[in-house]
């Protein structure tokens, strides 16, 4: 066996210069590097799809991080991104040797696997400020009751401490708040997930339950009613935010903050968008046609951009009742991102009985449904009549691709994120990661990757980390994000080499893989 | 799209019927199910549209499902409004039961606060709808757990009768009693009153699987011509 392998971590010293020559090489040859936001492979030829994740107020943090690595990045020459390379792992060993985390990390990995300690890693609690229960991830009521003092006790230490503190950690459990009021969001994790990865998976919650009420109806509540239930009006509702957790856990689109979408050839995609763009109405915002999880088309009213997060609570809302199957369905939906204070109108419906192809039509006015319907109709016989609708259901029989595809043998499994068009790619699950429990050790160890990347303080720009099981890599830069996951056996030297030839054969397939001309009705 | 549109032979197209040179009405027939959740509400709506049942997920807002029966010289169509019957869609029902023919408010026979809020929806309705344009069936579903009831047939016989109600007790689950749920349905008058331009609706969901109801209908319609 490689003994490189078998150390928990890579020594950068001993990696020679080797790959950083040849990267550079290839580099020059690739068509378009693309190391900048707007040019990067799947990035879109005319305006974007989605709301930029960085101009919203509650992810201010993010977009201050943002700053800082546009800064770094604005020196964007290959070498110095390969020196980001080096240089980010000499961090994260220094760290390492600072206080051992890795073999810490390690031990708890092992814990992950055990049943009992597995099925309850990550407790979600929703509480009113007046320390009513809400929501509880596990547990009906009753076991909820019980641990009622201790919620009551963290909330008000939570206002006593005027929200200053934001996490505790005790007993290799960590408890993370937020309080969005008129809501407190508790999380109590015995995952290796950093306090801002469980943060943003406690502000999902918050826009799920926003969603569901608005905003407005949820602070009209509690301003008349401090002691309101809300349980009542949620009720019914659980399973959309048990079914988002799930996605938290497994969804590489919620943590990448981008949606991936349906490999389809790019004249059939046009088509298909071009006919969602003639049914269009009055009241119209958003068409959206998804292949279960995965975005075929979007096509929005002009300057009304969909963010990311609607779109995956509309994602969630789809994919988490077969009720829309049965007939046509109407219902108002709350997109936050968008505006906390309203109701939008959804008519969500599969184009066949039995098919993944599910339409949602956004409308303003709550008594659209006649004049949604009509429109989905309209697309549908428009559509009916051209090739494009066989070649699209051509393409939803393999809706994935796999990473053979991609030729880099010792590739196991990969993200990628182009940043200016909000959307990844990802080949699907190899054989060794077919389980659930495996898919979610790798999401796993994305997200640490992911939390390293993304690190409040001190953000790294890429990250190599080796260990028994494969080994990783993570690189961003202004224009994606990229989280590579290779076998064991590998080396350092092939590791660099792939992303680079990945990177060519996402331009090579980018007309497939994203949606490079999203239209406007 | 193609594959669930079903047409019979020889009456294809309401309203293009030539071969019988006469013209053919289609009756447009709105009704919505109300009640809380669970009480298989949904259930119900996919055994009028298609004659199963499967187990459904929790109704999110509402569901709009059609069926299309031809009878003779006439084509019903059924507009069924399936709303989730939970309290924080209250405020969007309107939409749902304004100008329904039929409102058909659900409860389970096997759970006494389903009945309760039953009547609680009624008062809702009695504030909405305008008397006379709508009329509201009292069911009782999931006859089939009779053995768990714990709602008597005579509570909701007084109950009806109290309120002017039509009553009827259902089970979704074997197909029990729906036909004639939908005959009854079928009878009010006022539906022959509102003819329905069909021009919208012509590739919409024509189902005729339902031989049951189909001859329900028939029988209703030859009871009214006499
Ligand atoms: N035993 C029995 N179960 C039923 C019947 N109708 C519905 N159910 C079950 O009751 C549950 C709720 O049904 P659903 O139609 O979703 O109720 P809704 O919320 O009122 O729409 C489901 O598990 C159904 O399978 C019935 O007639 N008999
Ligand atoms: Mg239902």
């Amino acid at each position: 066996m490689d003994v490189e392998g078998q150390r928990p971590m890579v020594s950068w010293e001993n990696s020679t210069l080797a790959p950083v020559d040849r990267l550079r090489c290839e580099r020059a040859d690739s068509p378009t590097p693309g190391l900048v936001e707007g040019t990067e492979p799947g990035a879109v030829h005319q305006s974007a799809m989605f709301v930029h994740t960085q101009s919203f107020e509650d992810l201010t943090a993010e977009a201050e991080e943002a700053q800082r690595e546009a800064e770094l990045d604005q020196t964007d020459e290959c070498t110095q991104e390969l020196k980001a390379l080096v240089v980010g792992e000499k961090t994260i060993e220094e760290q390492h040797n600072n206080s051992d985390i890795s073999s810490e990390s390690r031990a708890k990995e092992e814990d992950v696997s055990s049943e009992a300690w597995r099925s309850h890693r990550k407790h979600v609690f929703v509480l009113s400020e007046a320390g009513k229960p809400i929501y509880t991830r596990y547990g009906t009521e009753e076991a909820l009751s019980s641990t009622m003092g201790v919620m009551m006790a963290l909330v008000s230490f939570v206002e006593a401490e005027k929200n200053i503190i934001r996490s505790i950690q005790a007993d290799g459990c960590k408890v993370v708040f937020l309080t969005k009021s008129p809501l407190v969001l508790v999380g109590v994790s015995r995952t290796c997930q950093s306090d801002k990865e469980l943060l943003r998976e406690l502000q999902y919650i918050y826009y799920q339950i926003v969603s569901l009420l608005t905003l407005t109806q949820l602070n009209h509540i509690f301003q008349h009613k401090q002691n309101y239930d809300l349980r009542r009006l949620l009720a019914g509702s659980e399973y959309l935010t048990d079914n988002l957790l799930l996605r938290l856990d497994r969804d590489p689109g919620l943590l990448l903050s981008a949606v991936t979408c349906l490999p389809l050839a790019s004249s059939a995609r046009d088509v298909v968008s071009s006919s969602l763009q003639t049914a269009k109405a009055k009241n119209l915002v958003f068409s959206i046609l998804l292949a279960g999880d995965r975005l075929v088309t979007l096509v929005r009213k002009k300057d009304q951009y969909l963010h990311h997060i609607d779109l995956h609570l509309v994602f969630n809302l789809v994919g988490s009742s077969s009720s829309f199957r049965e007939g046509e369905g109407w219902t108002p939906i709350c997109l936050p991102k968008f505006n906390t204070a309203g109701f939008f109108h959804a008519h969500i419906s599969y184009l066949e009985p039995a098919s993944e192809l599910c339409l949602i039509l956004v409308s303003t006015d709550r008594e659209d449904f006649f004049n949604m319907s009509d429109c989905k109709q309209r697309f549908v016989e428009r559509l009916s009549k051209r090739s494009a609708y066989q070649a699209m259901k051509e393409a939803l029989k393999c809706p994935s691709y796999s990473v053979e595809q991609v030729g880099i043998p010792e590739l196991r499994h990969f993200l990628y994120k182009s940043k200016s068009s909000g959307l990844y790619t990802s080949p699907e699950f190899p054989h060794l990661y077919q389980s659930d429990e495996e898919q979610e050790r790798l999401m796993g160890l994305y997200q640490d990757l992911h939390s390293h990347l993304h690190h409040p303080t001190r953000p790294l720009r890429s990250f190599y980390r080796c260990s028994q099981t494969e080994n990783l890599l993570a690189w961003v830069t202004s224009g994606f994000e990229l989280y590579l996951c290779f076998s064991p056996l590998g080396t350092k030297a092939l590791a660099v080499s792939a992303v680079n030839k990945l990177l060519k054969w996402i331009r090579k397939e980018e007309d497939r893989l994203f949606i490079l001309s999203p239209l406007t009705y | 799209m193609g594959e669930n549109v079903q047409t019979i032979p020889g009456g294809a197209q309401p309203h293009k019927d030539r071969t019988l040179n006469r013209q053919v009405r289609t009756l447009r027939v709105k009704m919505v199910l109300l009640g809380s959740s669970g009480v298989g509400k949904s259930s119900l709506a996919v055994r009028f549209a298609k004659n199963e049942f499967r187990d459904t997920s929790p109704t999110v807002g509402c569901a709009f499902l059609t069926q299309v029966v031809h009878v003779s010289d006439a084509s019903l169509r059924f507009e069924i409004w399936d709303t989730a019957g939970q309290e924080k869609y209250h405020s969007v029902t309107p939409l749902y039961y304004r100008g329904a023919h039929a409102a058909l408010l659900v409860y389970d026979i096997s759970k006494r606060e389903t009945f309760i809020r039953a009547q609680l929806w009624l008062k809702e309705l009695e504030k909405h709808y305008i008397p006379g344009s709508t009329v509201i069936f009292l069911i009782g579903n999931k006859g089939d757990l009779a053995w768990d009831r714990q709602v008597s047939v005579q509570e909701g016989q007084n109950l009806a009768h109290e309120k002017g109600l039509s009553f009827i007790e259902t089970s979704a689950l074997s197909g029990d009693q729906v036909n004639e749920l939908l005959l009854d349905v079928g009878k009010i008058q006022n539906i022959l009153k509102v003819p329905l331009d069909g021009s919208r609706h012509q590739t919409e969901y024509l189902t005729v699987n339902r031989i049951n109801a189909h001859f329900s209908l028939m029988y209703w319609i030859s009871g009214v011509k006499k």
